[in-house]
């Protein structure tokens, strides 16, 4: 019998410490199933983040490097830059992206680096608890914004870090997807699949947004938590192709 | 050891035994290229800036530059191009040495080969622009967060600060560990004839970088870093890091003493400090002072049995420092009983040789 679907050449067989109805493993297999499609096993080098997936390469059976939290970006420019024939992309949540590391993002971005950036928005830090990321929803309760996110209290508005980038002249691709349903799954890939192209094609940073459920930190059931993204995350961060 | 013998696109590429004239900062630039660094990334920062204009102009087409967003970047740069099997350096002063200490951190928790330039100025804070040595205590004791040290050499000549640069990369390959360069503003700016046929060699041999990325394979891919979350792992990695520390420790001391085998007197001085200080020792020669000079050129690991070897003969150990006191500590644990004196100046002033010369007499 002609096998038509199974795991990810790149993708290691390894218990998940994921939560039930996390978005990330979704991601990771996403991400190694385009690694297989390009046939770029051997020469994709990716960059771990700080955050829940700081232990993305017990999954990815390619060769990784940590980076300090925030820092993904300026190491995965370190290793472009010394290795700019091989595959090279980051990892990173919203904490870690767009907080922490917003400078390295930004100017990695503007210098036009050809890496490519997976970016996981699940508008919460996940790691250290659920408190505020700068993507937390207006009126989103987190450890620290038990009354709601209020601008009015000078927490400002969920960044909108893919429409920021896509200004500047150094990205060549920007898109938004999410993980909420199997077609919004499909539609995720191709914006992978077109990121890593851009890579490939030598034209400059790439990135795809994903808004990535967090049902334990939003204390919500995996279905619940995937109807929330569809209906209160995709409400402010709108999906589809933001810079082609 | 890499060298650039096939570089057609040098920019300026000073021949074996020829001497230029040079400052510190860009000697030290040369002598990384020589060494074979492929990469660089700073952000500018007085009084380093020369170094950092000399490799923009020194370091492409063949090999990579980077202006940096901040240092923080620039040593996380670095720590990538370290993982990637390159050499590569960064150059900062004192308030971007602070910046890149997360970055030191992870280096030598992921045990990656780099070295990092500090021409140290003064502080706290914003401090000054003028030379300082208050950046002892960090530079020797890890400076960021975690159980670790990384090797210090201090250079006192714009040679020496060639030489070491050149040094410190394979020191840095052969331990996988980031090294620093503490050189003051004096060593950084002044100009001096410098040659590039380095003397100073280092012997061992260098271990290919099979752990580097891109040369996992394929069922056993390359990992780099620092995070050991399973119970004891950590434990066992940090052991193990305290292991090298103890052979570095061991291979690892330098130093250079001048007058001292029947020195009465033994001043301790290094960098620039030292140049002063033996200037003060002549003079007191001279008036059959026996006054002699130690100086360390490996701040970590702190050459503690030469020390006292050398302050064996002297009744008393006069420290001077362009700080208000930090390496005279390590002079003190070398020396358990011994009597330690300390002049030191802060926020750029430099003890003067009169003023060594007028300061020992009184208390001699
Ligand atoms: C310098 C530093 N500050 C803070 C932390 C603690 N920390 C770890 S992960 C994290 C936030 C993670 O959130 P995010 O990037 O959104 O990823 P997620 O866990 O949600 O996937 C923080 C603040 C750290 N490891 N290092």
């Amino acid at each position: 019998m002609k096998k038509v679907y199974g795991l990810p050449q790149s993708l290691k067989r390894a218990d998940t410490h994921y939560c039930p109805g996390c978005g990330h493993g979704i991601v990771h297999r996403l991400v190694t199933q385009a690694i297989d499609e390009f046939n770029l096993r051997n020469k994709t080098i990716g960059v771990a983040p700080v955050g829940c997936a700081v232990i993305a390469y017990d999954y990815w059976g390619i060769d990784v490097s940590e980076a300090a939290h925030g820092r993904a970006l300026a190491v995965a420019t370190g290793i472009k830059r010394c290795l700019p024939g091989h595959f090279v992309f980051s990892y990173q949540g919203d904490g870690d992206l767009a907080s922490i590391g917003l400078a390295e993002t930004i100017h990695t971005a503007n210098r036009g680096e050809n890496i490519t950036c997976i970016f996981i928005n699940n508008a919460c830090y996940g790691m250290t608890g659920g408190q505020m990321a700068p993507t937390t929803l207006l009126g989103q309760v987190t450890a620290t914004t038990p009354a709601g996110r209020n601008p009015k209290n000078l927490e400002g508005w969920p960044l909108m870090v893919s429409e920021m980038l896509s200004g500047l002249k150094g990205v060549s691709f920007a898109a938004r997807s999410s993980v909420s349903c199997p077609q919004k799954v499909r539609q995720t890939y191709k914006y992978i699949k077109e990121a890593f192209n851009r890579q490939i094609k030598k034209e400059g940073f790439s990135l795809v947004e994903i808004l990535s459920p967090c049902p334990t930190i939003w204390q919500k059931n995996p279905v619940e938590a995937a109807k929330w993204v569809e209906k209160e995350m995709a409400e402010v961060f709108p999906l589809g192709v933001i810079k082609e | 050891m890499r060298t650039d013998k096939k570089d057609k696109h040098r920019y300026h590429r000073p021949s074996g035994n020829q001497r230029l004239l040079m400052s510190g900062n860009e000697a030290m630039g040369e002598a990384a290229v020589c060494a074979g660094c492929r990469f660089y990334a700073g952000y500018p920062i007085t009084p380093q800036n020369e170094l950092t204009a000399y490799m923009a102009k020194r370091m492409p087409p063949k090999r990579v530059f980077i202006q940096a967003e901040s240092e923080v970047a620039a040593i996380n740069m670095v720590f990538g191009a370290a993982a990637a099997g390159e050499r590569a350096m960064t150059s900062s002063s004192s308030p971007g040495v602070s910046l890149k200490q997360e970055g030191i951190s992870y280096l030598a928790g992921a045990e990656l080969p780099a070295v990092i330039i500090n021409v140290a100025r003064g502080g706290p804070g914003l401090g000054n622009i003028a030379s300082a040595q208050s950046d002892y205590f960090q530079s020797t004791r890890g400076g960021g967060h975690g159980d670790y040290y990384t090797p210090v050499l201090a250079p006192s000549s714009v040679q020496e600060a060639a030489e070491l640069v050149f040094l410190s990369f394979d020191i840095a390959d052969f331990y996988r560990t980031p090294v620093l360069i503490l050189a003051d503003a004096i060593v950084g700016q002044m100009m001096e004839p410098v040659n590039f046929d380095f003397k100073k060699k280092f012997t061992k041999k260098i271990p290919l970088k099979k752990w580097a990325l891109g040369k996992g394979k394929k069922n056993n891919p390359n990992v780099v870093k620092s995070f050991f979350l399973e119970e004891g792992r950590l434990a066992i990695h940090n052991q193990h890091l305290l292991s090298k520390w103890e052979e570095i420790k061991k291979n690892e001391q330098r130093y250079c003493g001048y007058q001292t085998k029947d020195a009465d007197f033994l001043i301790v001085a290094y960098g620039s400090q030292a140049r002063i200080a033996q200037e003060a020792v002549d003079k007191l020669r001279k008036e059959k002072i026996k006054a002699g000079l130690f100086r360390p050129v490996s701040l970590w690991p702190y050459p503690v049995r030469a020390l006292r070897q050398a302050a064996k003969e002297a009744g008393k150990v006069f420290v001077v420092e362009q700080s208000l006191g930090q390496m005279v500590e390590d002079v003190r644990l070398s020396l358990p009983g011994k009597k330690v004196l300390f002049l030191g100046k802060a926020g750029g002033g430099i003890p003067q040789a009169g003023q060594i010369i007028e300061w020992l007499k009184r208390n001699k």
